[in-house]
């Protein structure tokens, strides 16, 4: 006996409809599954329908933050000052911090535009439709942010993994001062104003992981402008500085009088290691290993 | 009785100065130490005692230039830095900062103090060419505006170029008056007594063309030569302070206005007081700059600013514009 109602239940046209709505669930499932949402560090909540495949990043640290990540073939463009990685000195250069070239970046069609969030070309970005993702690296905890961030953003699940490469490489670095060179109190000027590195700045907070004692107080900010007296007074042992500067720091009023001058405990670094120390980034880990080598160097040599 | 009045007012600001100039050593960036015999002698004598007579000295310096500047242009808003020395003081720093880094042993031998001592002179020197002599001020005025505007636009290319010059560029353009030294201060010093001596000599030219260019003329003097002496005081001055302390904004324009009150009119007595008013202006305010928010230091051209700028505020409210009766 059959049941005619079943049979109609099975009919091809059921069948059919059936499939496709299946089929259409599953597409419609496959697209709300794939855009993410990211807050940036303005605030704002920037959606990605997919992983973008063409990335334009306007910072040296965003953009060795994206390579460290894995991501250095998506990148399309970046900005005048990116010199590493190598793989990246071909791409085209879109200009430096006043003269972003915007043409140039609608031209090369990127799925989003990684800067800082203070950039001017943020406004004019979106304006011409163009999603930019903007982000805040002053301190250690900020590259750390940052690189969950991009994580999230680039579709990559590295950066755990790079994050512990630097925790690694600063442990390392700490490790190689022995244990009689600690509490050695330094001065870090990264600029001959002076300006130099306080202790909530990351290069601050790498000194402080090294265990070494930076002479400017927490409390005075990341990068202050200070009375070169008072660096004088303060009689660091090792002065940490750029190769341009380190000739004239011994013409400055009374310096000689400082510990590191007299006995020549100056770490005089080149232009391609200042790149590495002050940009707060994936390879803060390899700066601890520049700031210890070079201090556990002129410690032990003048001594 | 009159010659009483003035020594007395001479002799006032000197004090002043000295009183300054003491509690420029006492102050540190620990804030005050009145403890001298404890205090650590080269803090004392390698840093803050040539710190404060510099920045005295260069703003005498400033002061003087400002008060020859008023004076010669007949112009309550002229100010040292018009002639184009500042900016090319400026171009001078720059081009130090930029290619002495590439390893150019002269450049290094001239040093960013000489740079900008040179830059100077060499914008004073192109207003001049440009104007097509020193007779007409007005002609010249106008050439320091355009070689002001083409030396800056070159400056601004150099920090364009080389970005990570910018901090140190700017530190120049709001003046720093903490890396003086002693060679510095002996420069300053030397310069200023030169200047001094020539301008107190020749002032009396500046009375006869306070009447106006043709009274001057009738005169007899020789006004073309005199006036290209001061324009070397002016070029001097301005260079010697400019290069050991930085463009400090300011000094140049409000220290005239300061002591106006006290000279009656004679433009030497002007001019010598323009220069004291110029040194305690400048050195009080690097005293601000550097105990304020110590051991941060403002940069003392922004101290500058506000002092004078407050001070001219209160005269223009006070006064119905004639500021220079």
């Amino acid at each position: 006996m059959k049941n005619p109602k079943r049979m109609q239940l099975w009919s091809p046209t059921r069948y059919l409809a059936f499939v496709l709505t299946a089929f259409l669930l599953g597409f419609s499932l496959a697209v709300f599954a794939a855009p993410v949402s990211v807050a940036d560090d303005r605030g704002v909540t920037v959606v990605f329908d997919q992983a973008p495949q063409r990335i334009v990043s306007l910072l040296p640290s965003i953009t060795e933050s994206v390579c460290a990540l894995g991501k250095c073939s998506a990148l399309v463009g970046v900005d005048r000052f990116s010199n590493w990685p190598k793989s990246i000195q071909e791409l085209p250069k879109l200009g430096g911090m006043g003269d972003i070239n915007i043409e140039r970046i609608v031209q090369l069609k990127p799925d989003v535009v990684l800067l800082e969030k203070a950039s001017p070309v943020i406004a004019r970005l979106n304006g011409l439709g163009i999603k930019t993702f903007a982000l805040d690296v002053k301190s250690m905890n900020d590259e750390r942010r940052a690189l969950q961030k991009l994580d999230v953003v680039l579709g990559t699940s590295e950066s755990a993994r790079v994050w512990n490469q630097i925790e690694k490489e600063i442990m390392r670095a700490s490790k190689q001062l022995p244990s009689k060179e600690k509490n050695i109190s330094v001065y870090f000027e990264v600029n001959p104003a002076p300006f130099a590195a306080g202790g909530t700045s990351f290069i601050g907070e790498i000194l402080t992981q090294l265990n070494l004692v930076n002479i400017i107080p927490e409390s005075l900010g990341p990068f202050p402008k200070m009375n070169p007296e008072f660096v004088v007074q303060a009689k660091p042992d090792v002065i940490l500085l750029t190769e341009s500067t380190a000739v004239d720091i011994q013409k400055r009023p009374g310096w000689n009088s400082i510990p590191a001058v007299h006995k020549k405990r100056i770490c005089a670094f080149t232009g391609d290691q200042n790149d590495v120390l002050v940009r707060p980034g994936p390879r803060m880990g390899e700066a601890a290993l520049l700031i210890s080598q070079c201090v556990q160097e002129k410690m032990s040599s003048s001594r | 009785m009159q010659k009483n009045y003035f020594l007395g007012k001479v002799s006032g600001l000197l004090i002043l100065s000295a009183l300054l100039v003491l509690l420029g050593t006492l102050l540190g960036s620990m804030g005050a130490s009145w403890n001298i015999s404890a205090a650590d002698q080269t803090v004392l004598f390698d840093i803050r005692l040539p710190r404060s007579l510099g920045a005295y000295l260069a703003g005498a310096l400033l002061g003087l230039a400002g008060g020859i500047a008023q004076s010669l242009f007949r112009n309550p808003l002229a100010d040292p830095y018009l002639l184009g020395s500042a900016s090319g003081a400026l171009l001078g720093v720059g081009s130090i900062l930029c290619f002495a880094y590439l390893g150019n042993a002269w450049l290094e031998i001239i040093g960013l103090n000489g740079g900008a001592f040179l830059g100077a002179l060499m914008g004073v020197l192109a207003s001049l060419l440009l104007a097509g002599g020193y007779s007409n001020s007005l002609r010249l005025l106008l050439s320091g505006v355009v070689i002001s505007v083409i030396l800056g636009a070159a400056n601004s290319l150099f920090t364009f170029i080389r970005p990570d010059l910018f901090q140190s560029i700017q530190s120049f353009m709001l003046g720093n008056t903490s890396l003086l030294n002693w060679p510095g201060v002996t420069i300053m010093i030397i310069a200023l007594a030169l200047c001094l001596v020539i301008t107190l000599l020749i002032s009396p030219v500046l009375d006869a063309l306070s009447l106006g260019e043709n009274t001057a003329r009738t005169l007899g003097l020789p006004l073309d030569q005199l006036r290209l002496i001061f324009i070397g005081i002016l070029a001097l001055a301005t260079g010697c302070a400019v290069a050991q302390t930085g463009l400090v904004a300011f000094v140049g324009l409000a220290a005239p206005h300061l002591v106006r009150k006290f000279s009656g009119g004679r433009q030497r007595i002007q001019l010598l007081f323009s220069c004291l008013g110029g040194g305690i202006l400048l050195l009080s305010s690097d005293l601000l700059a550097r105990t304020l928010f110590a051991p941060i230091e403002i940069p003392v051209g922004v101290v500058t600013a506000v002092l004078g700028g407050l001070y001219l505020l209160i005269l223009l409210r006070r006064t119905p514009l004639g500021v220079r009766s």
